[in-house]
C-alpha cells in the first residue's frame, strides 16, 4: 500500500491543453474519486498515473518514488478499463494469469492466486468462459479480478460500472464498497455519477475543465462547495441559484433579498455570522432542494434558522419517496424535495420555510463560495 | 383456407406496391442467370468433355477416365501440379509474413504512413503482365540486376534465378510475394487498427512487452483476418498463368510449367480439348479441396456467434 501525490501535473495534446495544473494527494489506503462532466480530463489524468500517456510538466509520485518517465508495468500498478479490455480469444482463467505469466510467476502460485480471487468476486464457475460468453456484470467481475489477482499498490479504475444497467450498478457499487474494506488498497476511482463518488470515496477530486475544482471529504463538497460549478454538479435535482441583494430585514438582520413572483420583494434573514464576510451588494444565494419546506410554526421552533418566503407552485412531480416541488421566485424556477405527507399541490401559493444555516453565497463575480 | 377467405374479402396489393416489391427480384435475374450459366452450366459442361474424346472440337463421345490417365501419366503434367503446390505454399507464406511485418512496421505510428501504405500497395494496381514483363528484365542476366552489380564492380555477382531450371520457380515465387504482400499488409493493418486500443493498455499494465503483447493478445484477435488472406491468396495462386506468361513463359524447358498455362496449352496449341478439360478439372479439385473447407468454416462460425448473442 502505498501513497499518491501528483503536483502540478499538466498535459497537452499538441495545442490544446487538457490538464492544467492538478494537485491532488491521496494518503495509503484512500478511496480517492475523480468526478467532472465528459471530457473534462479524467480519463486523461487515469492514464498519466498509469503511465500510458506521457507528462508534459509536473510530477506524479507513488509513495517516494517519482514515476514521471517509469513504464506502466513497473508502476506497481492495477486498471480497471471503462470498456474493461478483456482480452477476447482468452478465457477468464487465462485474462487473470496473463500479468503474472508476462511477469514469470511461477504455475502454483498462479493457480493459488486466481482461486482467490475467483472465491472473493464468485467467478469459480465463468473460469472456463471467453469474454464473449459473459454478460456485462460477469465481465466487470473479471475486470476487478484481473486488477485484484496481483498485489499493487494502487488501483485505478475508469468508470467500471458506466456500463451496467441501473440495478447491477447499484450492486456493484457496494460491492467495491466492501473490497475497497476488505483489501484496504489506495485507489483512484473515475466516474462522472456523483451519487458513486459520494458513497464509495473518502475524499473527491471534483474536475472541470482541466482543473480540480475542489478536493474535499465527500460531505465538504456537498455541503461547502468550493464554487458554483461544484455546488452545481455534486447533488441531483441541483442546487438552486438566486439572484440577491444584500440588505436588511424589518428587524434590522442582515438579510438578502430578491424579486418575488408577485412583483413584491421578498427578504431572507441570514444567519449569523456568515454575513461579516460578504464584501458586494450582490451574492447568489444557493439553496439545496431538501432545505426547503413547507413552512409551519412547529418547523420555526424546531429550527430557527428558517425563513418565510411564499411562492406559486408550477409543478409537482411525485417519485414514491418524495415529492419534488417546482416554485415560481421571480423569474426563476426553484426545486424543493418534500415529504409527501406535506407536499405542494399544482397552482397552490405554498409558504416555504427555508433553513438558511445550510444556504451557500456565491460571489457573483468569481463565482467562488463566500 | 381461412386466409383465402381473408385475402378475398379485401382488395389486393395495387399494380405499383406489386412492382416495388418484384423489382430487387427483376433487377438481380440476369446477373444470376449469368453467373449461373457461367458457374454452373460451363462446369458441367467442362466435365463433360472432359470425360470425352474432343480433340480439335468439342465432340460427345463417351470415353470414361482415358484423358484424366493420359494427363497424370505426363511429365510436364505432374511438374506443372507439383510446381503449383511449391509455388503456392512458398508465396502464400511469404507473403503473409512481409505482409504481416510490414504492417506491424506501419502500425507503430510511423511517420509518413499515409505514403509507406501507398508505395507497398502499388504492387497491386500493375497487372500481373506487366509485373512478369518487368521482373522479367531485372532477372535478365544481360541487361538486368546482375548487369547492373557487375557494373558497380563486382564482376563475379551472379543473379539468374530465372534462367535456370533449378530455380527458375523461386524467380516466380519471388516476384508473387512482391506483387501482392502489400495486399495482405493493407487487410492485416486494417486488422490491426480495428484491435481495441484498450487490449494494448491492459497488456502494457500487465507487463508484457511489445512482442508478447502481439503474439498472445493482438493476432489472435485478428486471426479472422489470416484466413480470409491465406484463401484470396490460394486463388490467386491456383489461378496463376499471366505472371509466369510473362515471366518465364513456362521455361527454361518445362520447369515453370503451371496447370493453367498446360490448359492453355492443350486446348488452343495442340488441340487436345478433353484432356484440356480434365486438367481444368484438376484445378478446380485443388480450388475445391481449400475453398469448401473454408465456407464450411465460416458458416460454423457465424453459427456460433448468432448463438451467443
Ligand atoms: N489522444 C488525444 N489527442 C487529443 N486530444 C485528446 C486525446 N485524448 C483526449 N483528448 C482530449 O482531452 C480531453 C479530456 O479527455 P478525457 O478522455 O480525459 O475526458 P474524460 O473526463 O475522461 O471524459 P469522459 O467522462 O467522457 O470519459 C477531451 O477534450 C479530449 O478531446
Ligand atoms: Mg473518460
Amino acid at each position: 500500500m502505498s501513497s499518491l501525490t501528483i503536483r502540478n501535473l499538466r498535459k497537452s495534446f499538441g495545442s490544446v491543453e487538457v490538464l492544467k495544473g492538478i494537485d491532488i494527494e491521496a494518503k495509503a489506503g484512500e478511496f480517492i474519486a475523480l468526478v467532472g462532466p465528459s471530457g473534462c480530463g479524467k480519463s486523461t489524468l487515469l492514464a498519466m498515473i498509469a503511465g500510458l500517456e506521457s507528462v508534459s510538466e509536473g510530477e506524479i509520485r507513488i509513495g517516494d518514488r517519482l514515476v514521471n518517465s517509469v513504464a506502466p508495468k513497473d508502476r506497481d500498478i492495477a486498471m480497471v478499463f471503462q470498456s474493461y479490455a478483456l482480452y477476447p480469444t482468452m478465457t477468464v482463467r487465462e485474462n487473470i494469469t496473463f500479468g503474472m505469466e508476462s511477469r514469470g510467476v511461477p504455475r502454483p502460485q498462479r493457480d493459488e492466486a486466481v482461486k482467490r480471487v475467483a472465491a472473493l468476486l464468485q467467478i469459480e464457475p465463468l473460469l472456463g468462459r471467453k469474454p464473449g460468453q459473459l454478460s456485462g456484470g460477469q465481465r466487470q467481475r473479471v475486470a476487478m479480478g484481473r486488477a485484484l489477482v496481483r498485489d499493487p499498490k494502487l488501483f485505478l479504475f475508469d468508470e467500471p460500472l458506466s456500463n451496467l444497467d441501473a440495478k447491477l450498478r447499484v450492486d456493484m457499487r457496494s460491492e467495491i464498497k466492501k473490497l475497497h474494506h476488505r483489501v484496504g488498497k489506495t485507489t483512484i476511482y473515475v466516474t462522472h455519477d456523483q451519487v458513486e463518488a459520494m458513497t464509495l470515496a473518502s475524499r473527491i477530486a471534483v474536475m472541470h475543465q482541466g482543473q480540480v475544482q475542489q478536493f474535499d471529504e465527500p460531505q465538504a463538497v456537498y455541503d461547502r462547495p468550493a464554487n458554483m460549478f461544484v455546488a452545481g454538479f455534486m447533488g441531483s435535482p441541483a442546487m438552486n441559484f438566486i439572484q440577491t441583494e444584500v440588505g436588511t430585514d424589518t428587524d434590522g438582520r442582515p438579510a438578502v433579498s430578491f424579486k418575488a413572483a408577485g412583483g413584491g420583494t421578498a427578504t431572507l434573514a441570514l444567519h449569523n455570522g456568515i454575513a461579516g464576510q460578504i464584501s458586494t451588494r450582490n451574492v447568489i444565494l444557493g439553496i439545496r432542494p431538501e432545505h426547503i419546506f413547507r413552512y409551519s410554526p412547529e418547523l420555526k421552533a424546531a429550527k430557527p434558522s428558517i425563513a418565510k418566503v411564499e411562492a406559486p407552485v408550477e409543478m409537482v412531480e411525485p417519485t414514491g419517496a418524495e415529492t419534488i416541488g417546482f416554485m415560481r421566485f421571480g423569474d426563476l424556477e426553484v426545486v424543493g424535495r418534500f415529504d409527501p405527507d406535506e407536499a405542494p399541490r399544482m397552482g397552490e401559493t405554498i409558504t416555504l420555510g427555508v433553513d438558511m444555516s445550510h444556504a451557500c453565497l456565491f460571489d457573483p463575480i468569481t463565482k467562488n463560495l463566500i | 383456407m381461412s386466409t383465402a377467405e381473408v385475402d378475398g374479402g379485401q382488395v389486393g396489393p395495387t399494380w405499383r406496391e406489386r412492382l416495388t416489391k418484384a423489382s430487387p427480384v427483376l433487377v438481380l435475374v440476369p446477373s444470376l442467370a449469368a453467373s449461373f450459366i457461367y458457374i454452373f452450366v460451363f462446369t458441367i459442361w467442362t466435365l463433360y468433355i472432359s470425360l470425352s474424346n474432343s480433340s480439335l472440337l468439342p465432340s460427345y463421345d463417351f470415353v470414361g477416365l482415358s484423358n484424366y490417365v493420359s494427363l497424370w501419366s505426363n511429365r510436364r503434367w505432374n511438374i506443372a501440379y507439383s510446381n503449383l503446390f511449391l509455388f503456392s505454399a512458398f508465396y502464400i507464406v511469404g507473403a503473409m509474413a512481409i505482409g504481416l511485418l510490414l504492417a506491424i512496421l506501419i502500425d507503430q505510428r510511423v511517420r509518413g504512413e499515409a505514403m509507406w501504405r501507398t508505395i507497398f500497395l502499388y504492387p497491386l494496381a500493375v497487372s500481373f503482365i506487366v509485373t512478369g514483363t518487368v521482373w522479367s528484365w531485372l532477372y535478365n542476366p544481360v541487361d538486368g540486376i546482375q548487369m547492373l552489380v557487375r557494373g558497380l564492380g563486382w564482376t563475379d555477382f551472379n543473379f539468374a534465378l530465372a534462367s535456370d531450371r533449378n530455380t527458375a520457380i523461386y524467380a516466380i515465387i519471388i516476384t508473387g510475394i512482391w506483387q501482392s504482400s502489400g495486399f495482405a499488409m493493407a487487410l492485416f493493418l486494417a486488422g490491426l487498427r480495428s484491435v481495441d486500443p484498450d487490449l494494448v493498455k491492459a497488456a502494457q499494465i500487465d507487463g508484457a512487452s511489445t512482442f508478447r503483447t502481439y503474439r498472445k493478445v493482438i493476432l489472435p484477435v485478428i486471426a479472422p483476418i489470416f484466413l480470409a488472406v491465406a484463401v484470396i491468396q490460394i486463388q490467386f495462386a491456383i489461378k496463376t498463368f499471366d505472371l509466369v506468361a510473362a515471366l518465364t513463359r513456362g521455361g527454361p524447358g518445362i520447369s515453370t510449367t503451371f496447370p493453367a498455362i498446360y490448359v492453355y496449352d492443350l486446348m488452343f496449341q495442340r488441340g487436345q480439348i478433353g484432356e484440356g478439360a480434365a486438367a481444368a478439372m484438376m484445378m478446380l479439385a485443388a480450388l475445391a479441396v481449400v475453398l469448401v473447407p473454408y465456407s464450411f468454416y465460416v458458416v460454423w462460425r457465424r453459427r456460433k456467434e448468432n448463438r451467443h448473442d
